[in-house]
Parts: structure tokens; sequence; C-alpha cells
């Protein structure tokens, strides 16, 4: 397993906009730099990018969460 | 009714700012507050504080019976909104009012009449107040466009009638590439929306913004000069003054005789801002918007009139009369605000919320610092960058600027990043000094300056 971290604290996002599926599912195959979700600080939308490749096994925090830097947010198979 | 306990719907430096004034005017504050704003320095300084809901502002700050039960709740008569959040939005003053409750600032048919571009344009003209001149309606034939064109003057946008969102703009500067231009618009209009006609609109070419503050109380008007607010980034002011560094005595008088009749047509109460665009190499000024509010940058206006507006507001929503005329509002000398914000300008001005670990501050007297902070305070990063503003007055804008520059050196926000570095760099620009600047100004100087903001 490997944890993707948020890099800033804020809103975490897993789907690009109300309503629509979420970037990752399970088994979904990840290359490092794909976009797993996005983090909302301050009214700006940031990315949270994958650092490395792998499987996507799951989302550990909920839509719309709020989460600290360097909490980890999804993990890899 | 005067008011006795004023609730205040907002956070950050202007929940400060409005405990402040009810204050001064002996009325007792509540302070609402989200789950994440638990520690800001309203819920400390306010008589009293209740939570009404999470951190996220669509729960909390946003929430409209949440904020009127904790007015009810804590017997609080009137609610005063501050800028953004819930503070022109008329369903929720319709509440209030349904409520029982007084909401500071105008009446909601009053904010949805301003708050629409169409109609507040129409209030406008009504008036006697210039809008960027602009076609009447759409228009699908290429010869009335150019005598529409002829009419308004060049440049001129060609906007798509069914378009939106600036898409298919184009700008023609005279009447050879409007006849160019024109039957491009038209087609590809066509195409896309299957309704190839068009508005033409004047361009007003490096505009500089310049917004009138007036204040009424539903029988007569007053305004308090103007600000001038044209350093933007990405439509976001970050340096305001008050008067403006362009406008000549005549002009002046004219643009804020135009807000006041505005302001008295339409019987508005409390305190309000008329916007314009000002195009300098003609000495014309044209109608934007109005805003229902106060404003983040009104500390100018206090500087250089002596008024406090957001108590005069709170007063004027108690049912008092305007308690000054038209004669007793002066311009002294000059003032400047700069916004701070939780943002580094060296890094495309990525958000900095996170734990302030040192405050320092000038205590001169020709500054004044609205700030929300504290040493040991988490800015959390649920909410607007806004750390506070800046406000200097000198007795010119020479003596200003010299005052800006001297008290952001001496303001240290430590653990967290800020964009004091880049309003150094600004303080000491020729062309700001020279008041050499428009809209686009600030955008077009950070592509080629950002080596020169030292951190």
């Amino acid at each position: 397993m490997t944890d993707i971290q948020s890099p800033l604290p804020g809103t975490f996002y897993f789907t690009p906009s109300p309503g629509e599926p979420s970037f990752k599912s399970k088994g979904d195959a990840v290359s490092e730099g794909d976009v797993i979700g996005l983090i909302e600080v301050m009214k700006t939308f940031i990315e949270v990018k994958a650092t490395q490749a792998g499987t996507f096994d799951s989302y550990v925090v909920d839509n719309e969460q709020p989460v600290q830097a360097g909490q980890v947010i999804a993990k890899l198979s | 009714m005067a008011i006795k306990t004023l609730l205040i719907a907002n956070r950050g430096e202007i929940a400060v700012r409005v405990i402040r004034a009810a204050k001064s005017l002996g009325i007792k504050t509540v302070q609402v507050y989200s789950e994440a704003d638990e520690d800001m320095l309203a819920v400390k300084l306010a008589d009293e504080a209740i939570c009404i809901g999470p951190a996220s502002a669509a729960q909390s700050y946003l929430n409209h019976d949440a904020i009127i039960s904790a007015a009810k709740e804590t017997g609080a008569d009137a609610i005063h909104p501050g800028y953004g959040f819930l503070s022109e939005n008329a369903d929720f003053v319709r509440a209030v009012s349904n409520a029982g409750l007084i909401f500071v600032g105008p009446d909601a048919d009053l904010i949805e009449k301003m708050g629409n571009k169409i109609a507040a344009r129409q209030t406008a003209m009504k008036a006697g107040v210039a809008v960027v001149p602009g076609s009447d309606g759409a228009i699908s034939d290429l010869d009335e466009a150019v005598r529409v064109a002829n009419k308004i003057g060049y440049p001129v946008m060609i906007k798509a009638a069914a378009g939106g969102g600036g898409r298919g703009i184009r700008i023609a500067d005279d009447e050879a590439s409007l006849r160019r231009l024109a039957p491009q618009a038209q087609a590809e209009a066509a195409a896309a929306f299957g309704d190839g006609s068009y508005y033409l609109e004047y361009v007003v070419v490096n505009a500089r913004h310049i917004e009138v503050q007036v204040m009424g109380d539903g029988k007569s008007a007053v305004h308090f000069f103007e600000r001038e607010c044209s350093l933007q980034r990405r439509r976001q002011k970050i340096w305001e003054e008050a008067p403006s560094a362009t406008l000549d005595e005549a002009t002046r008088q004219e643009l804020c005789q135009s807000a006041v009749k505005l302001t008295q047509d339409i019987g508005y109460v409390g305190a309000g801002t008329v916007e314009y665009l000002y195009e300098e190499s003609t000495r014309r000024f044209f109608f934007i918007e109005m805003n229902t509010r106060i404003q983040v940058e009104h500390p100018v206006t206090e500087a250089i009139t002596g008024f406090d507006l957001v108590a005069e507001m709170i007063r004027i929503a108690g049912g008092a009369a305007l308690s000054m005329s038209q004669d007793d509002i002066k311009i002294n000398g000059h003032s400047i605000e700069v916004r701070i914000n939780a943002e580094n300008p060296m890094m495309q001005f990525l958000p900095s919320p996170g734990v302030i670990t040192s405050l320092a501050c000038t205590h001169a007297p020709e500054v004044r610092f609205d700030h929300f902070l504290y040493e040991g305070y988490a800015i959390p990063p649920f909410y607007d960058s806004l750390l506070g503003k800046l406000i200097v007055h000198g007795k010119n804008r020479g003596e200003a600027i010299a005052a800006l520059h001297e008290a952001l050196e001496n303001t240290m926000i430590s653990g967290i990043e800020t964009t004091i570095p880049l309003l150094i760099a600004l303080a000491k620009d020729d062309e700001v000094k020279a008041g050499q600047v428009h809209t686009s100004w600030l955008e077009h100087w950070l592509e080629h300056n950002i080596e020169n903001i030292k951190p």
C-alpha cells in the first residue's frame, strides 16, 4: 500500500465537480502525476497528484471533508 | 427604533471592524462563528458568540436559517452582514425582516434591483448617469452596426447576443475592422447558437476603476468623495486610495454628484458604492454597478473625511437620519489602503494558511491596521485569504506612499507567506508613484517584475 497525502490543509474533493464520478475508483491504474482529487484552500482549488504509479485502492477521507496538510487522503495498492 | 443588540453575520477583519463600531455606539454585540472559527479574534471581542455550523461556509456563514435562529436565540434585534457572504442576498434580507429583525443595509427590493446588471444600468440611465455606451438591442445588419458604432465611438466590442462568458468577443478599432469582424462574429454565433445577432459596446481602453462612497437614509443622500482601485489582480483589488490621483476638481464634482443623484433617486438606505470606469484621455466616466453594502476599502474614505461609515450605517439601520450634511464632508489629505493576503506572490499566489508565530506592526499615528490576527492564531484554510488591511494617511499622495512603504517594512507577520513583499515592490514603483495605472496594469507588471519582489 502507498499513501497519497494532501499537500495543503483545506477541503478535500474526490470529484471534479458536484455530481460527477470520482477521479479514481478501486482497481484503476494510476500513473505518476494523475489527479487524485482537489483541495480547496482559501477559495483556490489545487490538484492533488499521485507521486508514483500503482493501482487505486480507496479514498480514506470523505468527499468535502476538511483535511490537514500531510493527512493521508487515498491509498494505492 | 435604535438597535440594542447587533449580530455580526461575517468573520475575519470585517467582523472585528463591525464590533468596534457597535461598541462605540454602546450596542451589545453577538458574533456568529463556524466550528473552524472558534478561536477568531471577533469571537473574543464580542459580548457573546454563538456557533452556527461546520467549517464549510455553505453550512455556516451562508446558512440563512442558522443565522436567523442564532439572532433569535441570543435576543439580537439586528444583523450586520459585513461584505461578501450574505451581504447582497435579497432572499436572506427578506427572511431577516420576516423574522422581525433589522438588516443593516437596504431592503431586499433595492438589493435585487441594483444586483441585476440590466436593471441597474436602466436605473442609472434614468437618473441621468452615464453608462458604457452600447447598442440598444441586438443587431444583425452590418450597415446598422456601422451606424451604431459611429455613434458610440471606437473601439467597440462585438458580443454575440446569444453567447455568454466572453465567448466569441471581438474588438474593432475602426469601421474597416468592424466591417471585417462583424460578419465573422455573426457567422460564428449563428453556427454556435443558431442566432447570429450581436451587441456592440464601447471599449474603455486602459480604464481606471473609480468608485464613489454614498450613504442614504431613505430621504436624503450624501457622498464621501471617490476612491480609486485600479490596481487589481484577477479583478481583486489590492491597493485602493482616496482621493483618485487622476481626477481634476470639476470631474470629481460631476462624478460625485452623479452618484449621489442615483442614490437619492432610488431612495437608498445605508452605505453603498457606485462604481465607474474612468477614461483618462477623455475625462469621461461610465457607471458599471452599485454595491449595496460596506466595502473592504471603506477605511480610505474614513481616513480622508473623518467619518465612521460603519457606525453611521448602523445608526441609520436603527432608524436615525443621516448625521451629516454634504457640506460637512470635506477631503483632508490622501489615504492609501493595501490588502495583505495569506498568499505567496513568488509562487503564483499559492494560498498560505497556518499559524501566526509572531506579529509586529507599527503604531505610528498616520497608520491604521484593520486585521484579525494575534500571535498563535491559526488562519483556517476554509475562507478568503485576506489577513488585514494597512491604511495610511498623508498630507498628499507622495507622503502617503512614503508612509505606506515605511509601514509595510515595519509589519512582520511570521509563520505564513503574505503579499507584503509584493506591496513593498509596488510602493517603490515609479509608475505607481506617478499614478500612471489602470485596471490591467498590475497583471502586466507581474509578468515582468516578479524578480523585483524581494522576500
